[in-house]
């Protein structure tokens, strides 16, 4: 890399940063050894700052409130929220495209990227690959939740079974239990395999004997010989490929639970690329408001470098373009179809009763997030975490848009009705936010948050470039 | 080689990459054929110069994402084709356009699978020892530690050239011998 040809000793890493040329991944310095130290003892030391403290707290009081309401879900039933015919998805849909989406950028960072050999990847693809775990299981559970008799959920797999019949093929509902099933064990496949290594590095440095034997056995025997490395290498790359078409695929079905229908709003050709483009908009928007405060409170600033802070405002960016793009052909197609529903559908996204959110989605999704283009906000950690705070929210409301506004007025005005949500609808949403955060709190805590193998072979690689 | 049945072979640490691929280039003049090299991260190029070909994990793939495929388009035709017709608006029982999405699941998954299978099969994982922990200093091999070692299987193995060519030829820092 050519960076390292002006690094000198009287370079120092702010000075680096000064430098009109591309900052290095891995400040200079770091050593196999001292990035090993820095990241394993997060976990191993467990010294914790005062913000893990407080924001896993938060996150555990949330997730209690979610366990409650899904026991009161459990025994009263679907009825306590507020949906009804016609908005008979609410806010269990609007929550479920909402997490899935945000999965996704996880899956691209760590194999899109990779694929694509974008080096600045390796500080942050195993916090997007766990945060893309939780955010699965957070998605998966609305569906489940929202069946009306969650424990038959085992109905939706096809099994032999007594009643002698078959889920529904030809149902985009049922595309999705597969999408969704087979993305969230190739996530943690693909999570797990990343980890071996790196559970292999803590094994050998933990000197207190329950970690060193949980870590044992989740090295699973790791040596790291030349033959592990080429099966290694080999399956993740593999992995990665597989990976790649698949999270396309999952967003892609989700949209087709949309398009399928005839519902006015719907049925349109535009939803499976805008549904991506706008999953990996609202997964960077995540993986930065994660990311942003954990570089603080663990000093990884030299790991995770304002060049991955920039580069990730620079996705968001370009797939909030797409996603603008996406609203702008709603209204065209809603115009060119001649459709008078259709055409209606708009209006009523704009001018009725649901407009003050349609147009706070165009603020916060649409029109802050452009503050982007200036290099300045991309590469501040506060301006950046209050955009992506932003986004998040905008993409949240973007699917209640979709899902709620377009059911809440259809072809029959005599159906008509709109949904208010109910204060379960409310603590179900906070309580999934909370079971996120402490999940991926408690990974913090307890497995190595940046993969330090791939760290060394950066620092090998820059080392090997020096002359 | 009856004589060196106990040992495993002979070990050496080397503190960087190069150390590790200069002993391993000069291991492989010397015909050493059974070598096994452990680092802290692939180390480029050493599989060429171990003689190693590519690995069997695409082939595994390729295998199990066939056959995930192959299961989903004809659980799918079986389930509401065959075994129970179902009529969806009047489509044909084997209507393959819409069999695309889970049979492509499907695919991915088996192939996940196999990826991983093929990862614990291939490089004899689950593993909870193997002679080479045994190594001083090997708890360093996950940090910053480099390991090369000729093994007893070896046509050429004898441990007390081996540790002299270790000595004079590379850069070892270390050498050891491994019992079995």
């Amino acid at each position: 890399m050519t960076t390292y040809q002006t690094r000198s000793d009287e370079m120092t890493p702010a000075r680096a940063e000064q430098e009109e040329q591309p900052p290095p991944l891995v400040r200079p310095g770091e050593t196999f050894r001292s990035v090993t130290e820095k990241i394993g003892d997060i976990v191993l030391a467990g010294r914790h700052p005062l913000g893990w403290w407080i924001c896993f707290g938060i996150g555990f009081l949330l997730t209690m409130g979610l366990f409650y309401a899904i026991a009161v879900l459990l025994a009263v039933g679907v009825g306590i929220w507020g949906i009804n015919i016609p908005v008979a998805w609410g806010f269990a849909i609007t929550n479920f495209v909402w997490w899935i989406g945000i999965g996704h950028a996880g899956t691209l960072i760590s194999a899109i990227l990779l694929l694509l050999l974008q080096k600045w990847r390796n500080s942050i693809n195993r916090l997007a690959e766990a945060m893309t775990l939780f955010a699965v299981a957070c998605a998966a559970m609305f569906p489940l939740l929202h069946l009306g008799r969650p424990w038959a959920f085992f109905w939706l797999l096809p099994y032999p079974n007594g009643m002698e019949l078959w889920p529904q093929f030809r149902s985009a509902l049922v595309w999705d239990v597969f999408a969704v099933g087979t993305y969230l064990t190739v996530s943690i496949f693909f999570w797990y395999t990343g980890l071996v290594p790196d559970a292999a590095s803590l094994r050998d440095r933990a000197t207190n004997p329950l970690s060193r034997t949980i870590f044992g056995f989740l090295a699973l025997g790791w040596r790291g010989s030349a033959r592990h490395w080429r099966n290694y290498q080999s399956a993740y790359l593999l992995l990665a490929g597989l990976s790649t078409p698949l999270v396309l695929s999952v967003h892609s079905v989700v949209s087709f639970d949309f398009s399928t229908a005839i519902v006015p709003g719907w049925h349109s050709t535009i939803f499976p690329p805008y549904f991506v483009a706008g999953a990996v908009y609202s997964g960077f928007a995540m993986v930065l408001n994660i990311v942003i405060p954990l570089r603080k409170w663990y000093g990884l600033e030299n790991v995770v470098t304002k060049k991955h802070l920039d580069n990730m405002a620079k996705v968001m960016l370009a797939t909030g373009l797409i996603v603008a793009y996406g609203y702008i052909f709603d209204i065209f197609f809603a115009w060119y179809s001649g459709d008078a529903a259709e055409q209606y559908s708009v209006v009523n996204r704009v001018t009725g009763p649901y407009a003050l959110i349609f147009w706070l989605l165009i603020l916060v999704n649409v029109v802050l997030p452009q503050a982007l283009w200036w290099p300045s906000a991309r590469k501040n950690p506060v301006p950046l975490f209050f955009i992506a705070l932003s986004v998040n929210l905008g993409m949240w409301i973007e699917r209640f848009v979709i899902v709620v506004v377009s059911l809440s007025r259809d072809y029959v005005p005599s159906s008509w009705h709109l949904f208010i949500p109910t204060g379960w609808d409310w603590l179900t949403l906070f309580g999934s936010l909370g079971l996120f955060f402490a999940l991926v709190f408690l990974f913090v805590r307890f497995l190595p948050m940046v993969t330090m193998f791939e760290l060394r072979e950066l620092i090998s690689e820059e080392e090997e470039s020096l002359p | 080689m009856k004589g060196f049945s106990e040992l495993y072979g002979v070990m050496a640490e080397f503190n960087s990459e190069s150390a590790l691929r200069e002993a391993a280039r000069n291991a492989r003049k010397h015909h050493y054929e059974h070598m096994d090299a452990f680092s802290p991260l692939p180390v480029r190029d050493l599989d060429e110069i171990l003689g190693r070909k590519g690995s069997w994990t695409p082939a595994w793939v390729l295998t199990g994402g066939l056959l995930g495929g192959l299961t989903g388009y004809f659980l799918q035709l079986w389930g509401i084709g065959i075994n129970y017709p179902f009529n969806i608006g009047g489509r044909p029982l084997n209507s393959w356009p819409l069999f695309i999405p889970i049979t492509f699941e499907l695919a991915v998954l088996g192939g996940a699978v196999a990826a991983v299978l093929s990862l614990f099969v291939l490089n004899g994982l689950p593993r909870l020892n193997h002679p080479v922990f045994a190594a001083p200093g090997f708890e360093r091999v996950t940090t910053d530690a480099f390991f090369l070692c000729v093994m007893s299987s070896d046509p050429y193995f004898d441990p007390v050239l081996i540790h002299r060519f270790f000595l004079e030829e590379t850069r070892a820092i270390a050498v050891t011998e491994l019992r079995r």
